[in-house]
């Protein structure tokens, strides 16, 4: 096997892939936040189209969105191999197991959260990456620009898609409030200076970024948002 | 004070064990928890049943041997001792107390409460020392080091390789022993010429002993007896990505 091959299959390795690509997630979503957001300045979806518009005719982005894919099939496929080559590193289990005492539920849970995550996402892709994509968006708005608002507002009449979305916010904001932190360290970047700005920006940015996506849905089902 | 202890008892590394109820009486609040033990031992003795095998030695929580894994948390409930220095006092009358080996593919069970833990001792040979020559020991003075680079490597060192991270890691990890074992080298002028060999070498050995990967939980951090930190294992990340993606030298 070749130096980097052995690298990339050793156990820190394998976390620095999920190090990375979870970074790399972290950047996107404060992007995609910032972009939905748009829908807050309750304008009819004025802007938030007009960034729908510039997303889809953006070389660059169509790029990333590929490396994103990418990204987010790595963190997948990574964390299945680590959970199986964990689940073998204990063979037997404990009768008794006090992991409360110790650390966080969610720090423990993180394959679970992940996994909602990921059921999530099937929606949430077909919802509207597949609708703006390939199926076509039905509907213009007023300056003749796909109406990717009313796809989302349609969508978010359905009181069970705004409970999914709801509930996986959750998981997400979870899922960031240990990975934000965790991926620093395991990218060795943990300092004494710094480690305390890092965790408090991960729990600000978990929090942020999870209470505004949950928002949106919720003023859209509650027409805060028309 | 009376108390019920559920106990794991093995035959061998190849048999299948259970959890056995015991029960034992009149024990003194100021015994230890080893101490406890050697009282059942004895009862168990003088019934001619076997007794409980567990392991254990300085007695003072310096050597890293005693190894039990007590409700649910290595060494018991408290923070920052070994189980020798655990005394019965942390326990009410009439509690049922669950005792487990450690837990890990890298550390069968021999018997009981025994582990084989020389996973360790060959994680250690793989690179956790330095080459000198042999002759007169060098001025202590010749090589300056700052304070807080040798205070670092000292809390490092304090490590005694109880395996307490490895059982209470919910992945089974070794990596704050690893990585403690690697920094207090690291930081130090003498470890530097084997430092992006140790690294490699050692966690080589670490994967192939079948230990778990780390998720960054901390609970190894917070049971550990000596307070080693988790920025050992940062450091030992840093030094492995040095190693492997800007050194030359290949293990």
């Amino acid at each position: 096997m070749s130096s980097f091959g052995k690298a990339f299959s050793s156990s820190i390795g394998k976390k620095v892939v999920m190090g990375i690509t979870g970074l790399f997630l972290i950047l996107f979503l404060i992007v995609h936040c910032f972009l939905n957001s748009l829908i807050f300045l309750n304008d009819g979806g004025e802007t938030f189209n007009l960034g729908a518009e510039f997303m889809a005719g953006n070389w660059a982005i169509r790029a990333g969105e590929i490396v994103l894919f990418i990204g987010l099939i790595l963190h997948i496929v990574q964390s299945a191999r680590l959970t199986y080559d964990n689940q073998k590193a204990r063979p037997v289990k404990y009768a008794a197991y006090n992991g409360s005492a110790n650390s966080k539920w969610y720090s423990r849970s993180m394959g679970l959260l992940g996994t909602l995550l990921l059921i999530f996402l099937v929606v949430h892709l077909s919802n509207f990456w597949v609708v703006s994509r390939f199926t076509g968006i039905p509907t213009h708005d007023a300056n003749n620009r796909e109406n990717l608002y009313a796809v989302m507002v349609e969508s978010f009449q359905n009181i069970w898609i705004v409970v999914l979305y709801v509930l996986s916010m959750i998981s997400l904001c979870y899922h960031l409030l240990h990975g934000f932190a965790s991926a620093f360290q395991t990218m060795g970047w943990n300092h004494k200076k710094y480690a305390p700005v890092i965790k408090s920006v991960g729990v600000w940015y978990s929090i942020i970024i999870s209470v505004l996506f949950a928002a949106m849905p919720i003023a859209i089902y509650t027409g805060l948002i028309n | 004070m009376n108390l019920t202890l559920k106990v794991w008892r093995q035959k061998n590394s190849k048999s299948a064990g259970k959890l056995v109820d015991y029960q034992v009486s009149d024990i003194s609040p100021d015994m230890s928890f080893l101490e406890m033990f050697d009282v059942l031992n004895e009862q168990l003795i003088n019934k001619g049943e076997e007794p409980i095998v567990f392991d254990h030695d300085c007695r003072e929580g310096i050597c890293g041997m005693c190894s039990m894994f007590i409700n649910g948390r290595p060494h018991g409930p408290k923070q920052g001792i070994t189980t020798c220095q655990l005394h019965m006092r942390s326990f009410k009358d009439g509690d049922t107390i669950v005792v487990e080996p450690w837990r890990a593919a890298a550390f069968p069970v021999i018997k009981d409460l025994a582990t084989d833990r020389s996973s360790f001792d060959r994680i250690i040979a793989a690179g956790g020392f330095i080459s000198v020559n042999t002759g007169n020991a060098q001025d202590a003075n010749a090589l300056p080091i700052p304070k807080s680079q040798a205070d670092a490597a000292f809390e490092a060192a304090a490590c005694i390789a109880c395996g307490a991270c490895v059982a209470t890691c919910k992945n089974a990890s070794a990596m704050l022993f690893v990585s403690a074992k690697i920094s207090q080298l690291a930081l130090l002028p003498q470890g530097q010429p084997e430092r992006y060999r140790r690294v490699q070498s050692m966690v080589a050995q670490m994967d192939a002993e079948g230990f778990g990967n780390c998720t960054n939980t901390r609970a190894c951090e917070a049971e550990c007896p000596k307070g080693i930190s988790l920025e050992n294992i940062a450091r030992m990340n840093r030094d492995y990505y040095a190693a492997k993606f800007v050194s030359e030298e290949e293990v």
